[in-house]
């Protein structure tokens, strides 16, 4: 059984990952390291379900949740690395800066 | 309990060094790996809060597959020039230097306030078995599961083969 005070621990560092994820999405130039932010963010989301299922009792249903959100993430994932070998390929960079194939 | 209580704390700090560590650390491989330490923590974290099913799904998945990806990827894609790696260092370290201090003055002032989280439901768990629940209770959550897989493999089959055409 874990003490009600590491519980509000567990809430405030998946707040501290939801900063680090944001902060990485917002700041980075390259798409891999975006994803990796994202990425980093679904690990909060993670976490904040796992922990409110142990707060109210429903601990099978946060699984559930959090085996339904993985499958996502996975998914997600492939897609987006697919998206980001793409664009490799056609503009031979990952850099947001210089992708601007789309402008205008 | 009180070792209990500190092995926790432990594994929550953990946790939050490996997500900043991936964010913080130059190369995208150690990136790559910092994200499947962060997953492996998260799954000590799981199993401590009884959620042994999601755990091994975290770990085997999150920590396995999504870092295989992660680093195929980034073998896929061409590095950097050691003149490139140099000036991006700098613009680097300007943009994300703050980071860490952000993360310090945040945990440490929500520690201080230190709410104390009791919101047992009334009515108990119907169902107990994260695989009955599932099976049983969610059974849209899997029709909506292999929608989601569907959508997943036919999306990278046409992207791939549009790739290929061109």
């Amino acid at each position: 059984m874990m003490d009600t005070n590491l519980l509000w621990y567990l809430f405030v560092a998946a707040i501290m990952l939801l900063i680090t994820g944001f902060y990485c999405i917002f700041l980075t130039y390259n798409l891999i390291r975006a994803l990796i932010g994202i990425e980093l963010l679904i690990k909060a989301a993670t976490l904040l379900i796992i922990a409110a299922g142990y707060i109210t009792g429903r601990v099978a249903l946060a699984q559930a949740i959090v085996i339904t959100l993985i499958v996502v993430e996975v998914v997600f994932i492939v897609v987006a690395t697919g998206v980001v070998i793409g664009l490799h390929k056609q503009n031979g960079t990952l850099d947001t800066r210089k992708l601007r194939n789309l402008k205008g | 309990m009180q070792i209990s209580n500190t092995l926790n704390l432990i594994v929550i700090i953990t946790l939050v060094m490996a997500g900043l560590w991936t964010i913080m650390t130059r190369s995208l491989i150690r990136s790559a790996i910092g994200l499947a330490l962060t997953s492996a923590v998260l799954t000590i974290l799981m199993f401590r809060l009884d959620s042994w099913l999601a755990a091994v799904f975290e770990l085997s998945v999150c920590s396995g597959l999504i870092s295989v990806v992660f680093i195929s990827t980034i073998s896929l894609t061409e590095p950097l020039t050691k003149s490139e790696v140099l000036k991006h260092m700098k613009d680097r370290l300007h943009r994300f230097m703050y980071l860490p201090l952000l993360i310090l003055v945040v945990g440490v002032g929500l520690s201080l306030i230190k709410v104390k989280l009791n919101f047992q439901l009334p009515a108990a768990e119907i169902e107990t078995d994260a695989r009955k629940v599932l099976w049983n209770l969610r059974d849209l959550d899997l029709l909506g599961q292999v929608a989601i897989i569907m959508t997943g493999i036919f999306g990278v089959i046409i992207f791939f083969r549009e790739m290929r055409r061109r």
